[in-house]
């Protein structure tokens, strides 16, 4: 048995959208999501000694002093983790680890992203930024080896591994697309997945426009605004919680490069490290885990990452999703909640909606999309252009 | 978000050097691809003050023979970066040079679709201006051995 002293005991989330309809500075949105995932554990909110974020637009310097002041809480533990769409699931770890060697006993995971609100008068700047991630920067090898080649934004990166994924192994466009038809499936059971009303086929996917060869427009995420939370605390404090404790058994994560380019190679992603440490502090195999829940920033991310985590065998991604059902109703639930590609990436926010659909189910609260058996759950979280990766053993008590 | 990208007079983003990879965009100014090479562990890209496998800073630039072949490649059907889009559809792709090294460059002087993974290529510079972007295209010859 793996590490049983930091639980996962609450959370918020709310709903990704286009366009959000009640505009807030992050220091805002992360005392209204501190407030709701406080309520979901019903744990005080005098118990809490750390907080773990990601960066906050109005306070790019001392970001996690910005909130220890803002919501008024004094830390045994702070940190700022940013290690790109791996940060959410990464915050998960570092919290808990802070909890398992005693530095502090209650952790609130904050990760808003909401756009602020507008001057009076003003109107939001319509100009197109070029997508340079911040990559831009005088000295940044971005700027001057990549982006003057048009490698910018996610698409390109992760289509070349794509290309590679497809070239040394066959995989075929029609099992990538399979991917995007699966969560959609599941989205279609999510109230708060901004594609719930909307079913696709896989004619659907390969005939959505072509954006970076060979992702089309439905193999890639909906850009959105939106925010969640997540309270762990340490064992003891778990059993007064009003839900199903979830334990963080094991945990991994690796990395090696930022960007694509300097990946040693294309069809090998970092979630194998990551995953072997996580399951062997767990204690785990494989073939206990009753719910995958996959970072899938593209359809290409969740192929790799069956194969790589260690789940399929390395090539046999693609025949593995043809023949099996990924969906809530499957054989082998993935992204109950209809991943990123389903519900819309909510910005940072998209990387919790993996840990939260974990912990939705292994609480039985996933309601029209509950699986029959929900105790183990493999999350992970990938981040940079296929660089970072986080993996989470969680168990239920 | 400030944008800090400078950019040649025809709107394409360009590379800012540093003091570090000056030589580099020298090279390529001059029309030959020059990469830094460490005594103990070969060459290495992208420019660095050490080498990244030792640490070390006894490398030397060395011209390498500009030819390789296409690791991975993407065409970019929408333009993702809106300042390239008078250039689509633009392969974007990973070429592995003869020499090791892979970098990230554009395939010109072929149709997009008949770019393959393995497709031997060899450098080609486009003038900016301010800076030489590095390109390849298609071997116009049978391979040979490199100069250095």
């Amino acid at each position: 048995m793996g590490k049983r002293s930091a639980a996962l005991v609450g959370f918020t989330e709310w709903a990704p959208e286009r366009k959000w309809k009640n505009p807030m500075f992050s220091l805002e949105a992360c005392a209204q999501l501190a407030a709701e995932a406080l309520e979901d554990a019903g744990i005080e909110k005098g118990a809490v000694d750390g907080l773990v974020t990601g960066s906050l637009q109005e306070s790019p310097l001392f970001a996690p002093l910005a909130l220890a002041e803002y919501l008024k809480i004094r830390t045994n533990f702070s940190e700022l983790v940013d290690i790109g769409g791996a940060s959410s699931a990464g915050m998960i770890w570092r919290a808990a680890a802070a909890i398992e060697i005693g530095l502090c006993d209650t952790v609130l995971v904050l990760v808003p992203s909401t756009p602020p609100p507008m001057e009076s008068g003003g109107e939001r700047e319509k100009m197109i930024m070029p997508p340079y991630l911040m990559g831009d920067a005088w000295g940044s090898p971005q700027g001057q080896y990549d982006i003057p080649y048009g490698l910018v934004a996610a698409a390109p990166s992760f289509a070349m591994v794509a290309t590679r994924y497809m070239d040394q192994y066959g995989v075929m466009p029609e099992q990538l697309a399979k991917i995007a038809v699966d969560e959609r499936n599941s989205a279609l059971k999510n109230p708060k997945a901004i594609f719930k009303d909307k079913p696709i086929s896989i004619d659907d996917v390969l005939s959505s426009p072509m954006v970076s060869d060979p992702v089309h427009l439905l193999e890639m995420v909906m850009p959105c605004f939106g925010g969640g939370a997540v309270v762990l605390t340490n064992a003891e404090r778990a059993k007064t919680t009003k839900h199903r404790p979830v334990f963080l058994s094991g945990y991994g994560e690796s990395i090696s490069h930022k960007t694509v380019s300097y990946m040693e190679d294309l069809s090998v992603t970092p979630a194998k490290p990551a995953a072997d440490k996580a399951f062997g502090m767990a204690g785990l195999e494989r073939s206990d885990i009753d719910l995958c829940s996959f970072y899938d920033c593209f359809t290409i991310t969740v192929l790799a990452t069956l194969e790589d985590a260690g789940f399929v065998k390395k090539g046999q991604g693609g025949r593995f999703v043809e023949e099996h059902d990924l969906s809530f109703a499957g054989d082998f639930p993935l992204n109950t909640h209809g991943g990123q590609l389903g519900m819309g990436q909510g910005g940072s926010a998209g990387g919790l909606s993996h840990v939260i659909d974990a912990i939705t189910q292994l609480q039985g609260r996933a309601e029209d999309r509950q699986l029959a058996k929900a105790d183990k759950a493999y999350v992970t979280g990938v981040g940079g252009l296929m660089a970072s990766n986080v993996g989470l053993v969680m168990e239920g008590a | 978000m400030r944008v800090e990208q400078p950019f040649a007079e025809n709107g394409r983003p360009i590379p800012r050097r540093t003091p570090t990879s000056a030589p580099y965009f020298d090279a390529a100014r001059d029309g030959r691809l020059s990469l830094q090479k460490c005594p103990r562990d070969g060459f290495f890209f992208y420019p660095r003050n050490r080498c990244p496998d030792c640490l070390q800073d006894d490398w030397s630039w060395q011209d390498v023979s500009g030819r390789g072949t296409v690791y991975s490649y993407t065409v970019d059907r929408v333009g993702l970066d809106p300042t390239q889009r008078e250039r689509l559809p633009l392969v974007v792709a990973l070429v592995e040079l003869d020499e090791g090294p892979r970098l990230t460059t554009n395939i010109v002087g072929c149709a997009a679709d008949a770019v393959t993974i393995g497709m031997p290529v060899e450098v080609t510079f486009e003038d900016l201006g301010q800076e030489t972007l590095i390109h390849f295209r298609p071997q116009s010859q049978p391979q040979s051995k490199p100069q250095s």
